[in-house]
């Protein structure tokens, strides 16, 4: 998708913070040097070009509930449908396709290790694929933000 | 720590943020009108929350393939467990490195306990990058993997907030 200038300073600007304040786009564009309207009009062009999964926050797991990554060996013959299979639900995101015999990796999210387990259980029983259930135990970096900065 | 909303609506309001701030000039009014609240009550449990630790951080959330960082990573390695700690920390500092987590092994499946995510615009550019990363720290005999991404099938964020009908239960 095309990147205009105004979408890469929101991006630099906005990806590890944005004001929280009643208008935050108003807020935006006033550091930005511009209009309220171009601000958001120029986050919806994001969102449907699919560059911007979202605006808000990013909860962090261990204080928002629980998660883990989970990798499943697919055959590939079944992958289509069971990949579908998992996106569909809810407490899934970031769901890959990887250059592996463990070739399906996903997050799981829940509000607790209890809601996990049982949709990891069922995942076992609907595919009668045994995941593996690889849970964050230490995290030395987390920041999800990169520079636009070389992208053209 | 609700001091400003009753549980239920905390909780209406913790599904909502979940999916992302609405796009009008307005967007905690709109949000507050969504749980029956007013916006001030709203920016005061955003601001809270924050403070507490609940977010990461409040921003834009991007999709980095739309973007043009089609290559994405996954290195996985396998460090003995008494120097993984040491090793997380030197990799997670790296520039181009996005994640770096300690996770448990599997075995006999699955030998790795760290994992990195790089991101790049070319497959070749990310591979030099992580093997220049790796003998950098004089870390490239141990095992290790790149297992890179051909499809995104979903991204978005976690659902953390119980659904509305366990809420009440």
């Amino acid at each position: 998708m095309h990147i205009d200038a105004l979408s890469r300073r929101l991006i630099d600007c906005y990806q590890h913070g944005m004001p929280l304040c009643a208008e935050p786009y108003r807020a935006m564009a006033e550091t930005l040097g511009c209009a309220e309207s171009e601000v958001l009009a120029c986050l919806e062009r994001l969102q449907q070009g699919d560059g911007l999964s979202r605006i808000g926050p990013v909860f962090e797991h261990s204080r928002a509930g629980a998660s883990t990554l989970v990798a499943l060996a697919v055959p590939q013959a079944r992958l289509e449908r069971v990949a579908e299979w998992i996106s569909a639900f809810p407490e899934v995101n970031h769901n890959y396709l990887r250059e592996h015999r463990y070739n399906l990796w996903f997050v799981l999210t829940g509000p607790d290790r209890a809601h996990i387990d049982r949709l990891l259980a069922v995942i076992e029983a609907e595919t009668g694929l045994k995941p593996l259930d690889l849970p964050m135990q230490n995290a030395f970096r987390i920041d999800l933000g990169f520079p636009l900065g070389d992208a053209r | 720590m609700n001091a400003c909303l009753d549980n239920r609506q905390a909780l209406q309001l913790r599904r909502l943020l979940e999916a992302g701030l609405p796009l009008v000039p307005r967007p905690y009014r709109r949000l507050a009108e969504q749980i029956g609240s007013r916006e001030a009550l709203v920016l005061e449990q955003v601001r809270q929350w924050q403070a507490d630790g609940l977010f990461r951080r409040v921003g834009l959330v991007l999709k980095h393939r739309a973007l043009g960082f089609r290559a994405n990573a996954m290195l996985v390695l396998d460090v003995p467990d008494e120097q993984v700690d040491a090793v997380g920390r030197l990799l997670g500092q790296a520039a181009g490195v996005n994640l770096c987590y300690q996770r448990p092994r599997r075995l006999p499946q699955w030998r790795y306990n760290l994992f990195c995510m790089v991101h790049g615009r070319e497959r070749e550019q990310v591979l030099g990058l992580i093997e220049a990363l790796l003998a950098a720290h004089g870390l490239s005999a141990l095992p290790h993997q790149v297992l890179f991404s051909t499809r995104a099938f979903k991204q978005c964020g976690g659902r953390y907030a119980p659904p509305a009908e366990a809420a009440h239960g």
